[in-house]
């Protein structure tokens, strides 16, 4: 290959590259487990609602598909997950979680073609009306899913056969915590993927990404179907931390929750979601702890204050964070590399 | 054998008829122009052609092959790719992302989920010829809506370029475009391989005489004249048709 090539190559790559600060996110969120031993049962919660919210970013960030029925997936998986250590059908959680996420994705690849049509309205509904009516089934067939007393006598056996779930909640952090990582490397693959390029093309301009050969309806219907699979992953692992389903779990709240996490943390760069969740936990845990009962009042102008401050505004402090503690970590890395034998730049 | 093909094409909005009996042949090769007065159904015309729109009667054939009922990624496939008159390209992307999208999608590529963007060095050695081709280099790794307007016009013929078209359809490409960004954008059109077919549909008449080797008329939705040049150039319907606009305007 001649030097433009190299070039168009690595501009092609260059997206792809793990930040300073992608790296020192991780560190930290692995730090966690053994830095805040105290605080694992909010910490899971807040792993699962990222994974969850991941999933919203894949197909409204990545796709631009807006949806109020995320919690469809993740209540259909989370009562898979459940009935599937109940009754002993797939005892071993790991391997649960993948049916449990399969079958999410069933329902997202069949569901996925009534949402194709229409405009941002439509899909609001049409998302909307699905989860609602699961969320009606999962009531009416009580015998299955224990209707609003929840699924009780779940009994979730060790992880791979060793790690017992137990009552602090230190092993079913780190499980959530690996899941969530997994999960993100390969959400991550495929953002930076050429699928994950096409997707953004449609999200731009669909008129011109079927002119230059994309099929648009299949790329759309394979990523709600990807996103589904993620968010029943998220909705398993609730079951299977918690050893519990109840009917919340496809209750417009959390979907709609889910769309407050992607407002505060923002959409289309990966990390929105997590970011957005670890916000949303800990404020909620903290106001909570402040003033009980009218929580939600102070969630809702948190979110005011957000919007009036305007997006714009607020990423550039977070850009200008970013970029100090990039500089900082790039220094970091650059000592020890200037010790040793000289490394390219 | 005309490469691509049109029988009684015909194009209803309700009780408004934008094409009507439009029965067009471009010859493998060609530099076939479509002219008209505004609101002819030129574009009508495109988004049948290329499957944005479908016909309410009539077919269409590419290389022999009715085409009718494919969509547009499937004709983009059997080698038809368009222009448009008003830029639809992607804002937030880079020129080379455009090239690469339609690159890959013509590679069989653009699905790959596993591998990463510029990974495959079929694709990106096609996109370094596009880039070349079109001069791109320069700015080809800028966000696509900072880019000059005549830069946009340009990509908007690589982009469609990329998909390797056998024929090529043209929607205005000069619209618009400033008289110092001009020259380029019609050299470039002037320097497309002889064995792409190209139908161009244009306002300026200029362009069209020096750059066609046959010529369609469309009036009200139906083919009026068809021809050389030169027949056209003295056809006296053609000139009450535009000297008719003129009065009118």
């Amino acid at each position: 290959m001649g030097p433009v090539a190299d070039d168009v190559s690595s501009y092609l790559k260059r997206r792809a590259r793990w930040s300073p600060f992608e790296i020192a996110f991780w560190v930290f969120a692995f730090a966690s487990i053994w830095l805040f031993p105290g605080k694992h049962l909010i910490l899971t919660e807040t792993a699962i609602l990222a994974l969850f919210a991941l999933s919203l970013d894949l197909i409204l960030g990545y796709a631009g598909i807006i949806s109020l029925g995320q919690a469809a997936f993740f209540g259909l998986a989370g009562y898979c997950a459940g009935l599937l250590a109940k009754y002993g059908l797939v005892t071993e959680p790991v391997l649960a979680l993948l049916v449990s996420g399969v079958a999410a994705a069933i329902l997202g690849f069949v569901t996925s073609f009534l949402v194709l049509r229409g405009s941002d309205l439509t899909r609001l509904m049409v998302t909307l009306g699905v989860s609602l009516m699961l969320g009606e089934l999962a009531n009416r067939f009580s015998d299955i899913t224990g209707g609003a007393d929840g699924l009780q006598g779940v009994e979730v056996e060790p992880i791979l056969g060793r790690f017992r779930f137990d009552m602090f909640g230190h092993n079913g952090y780190t499980y959530s915590l690996i899941v969530l990582f997994v999960c993100f490397l390969i959400v991550r693959r495929i953002v930076y993927s050429p699928f994950g390029l096409s997707l953004r093309a449609i999200k731009g301009n669909a008129l011109r990404s079927a002119a230059v050969g994309i099929p648009v309806k299949w790329r759309l219907v394979a990523i709600y179907t990807i996103a589904a699979f993620f968010a029943g992953i998220a909705g398993a692992l609730l079951t299977q931390t918690t050893a519990f389903c109840s009917l919340d779990v496809l209750s417009l709240d959390r979907s709609a929750d889910l769309l407050l996490v992607l407002i505060i943390g923002g959409t289309g760069y990966l990390y929105g979601g997590l970011i957005g969740a670890v916000i949303y936990k800990f404020l909620q845990d903290w106001i909570a702890t402040l003033t009980p009962q009218y929580w939600q009042f102070w969630i809702g102008l948190v979110l005011v204050v957000i919007v009036l401050i305007g997006r714009e505004r607020f990423e550039s402090w977070i850009t200008a964070i970013r970029l100090g503690l990039a500089r900082f970590a790039s220094r970091l890395i650059s000592r020890p590399a200037t010790l040793g034998a000289g490394e390219g730049p | 054998m005309a490469i691509l093909e049109t029988r009684g094409l015909e194009k209803r909005f309700g009780g408004i008829i934008a094409a009507q009996n439009v029965s067009l042949a471009i010859e493998k090769g060609a530099r076939h122009a479509l002219i008209g007065p505004n609101g002819a159904g030129k574009t009508t015309v495109i988004n049948l052609l290329t499957g944005v729109l479908k016909p309410t009667a009539g077919t269409i054939l590419l290389e022999g092959r009715d085409i009718t009922a494919l969509e547009p990624h499937q004709r983009v496939a059997l080698g038809m790719a368009r222009t448009f008159q008003i830029n639809q390209l992607f804002p937030d992307l880079t020129p080379l992302e455009h090239i690469g999208l339609a690159v890959s999608e013509r590679l069989g590529s653009g699905g790959d989920w596993w591998r990463l963007v510029g990974s495959k060095s079929q694709v990106t050695e096609e996109i370094v010829e596009i880039i070349e081709r079109f001069r791109l280099a320069d700015v080809m790794h800028l966000r696509t809506a900072i880019l000059p307007y005549g830069k946009q016009r340009l990509l908007e013929i690589a982009v469609a370029f990329a998909c390797r078209p056998h024929v090529l359809l043209l929607d205005e490409p000069a619209a618009g475009v400033p008289e110092a960004e001009r020259h380029e954008l019609l050299a470039t059109i002037e320097a497309l391989p002889a064995e792409v077919t190209v139908l161009l549909i244009e306002h300026d008449m200029d362009l069209v005489f020096s750059f066609a080797d046959r010529i369609s008329v469309l009036v009200n939705g139906t083919l009026f004249v068809d021809g050389a040049p030169e027949e056209v150039a003295r056809d006296p319907r053609v000139k009450a048709v535009y000297l008719g606009e003129e009065a009118d305007a």
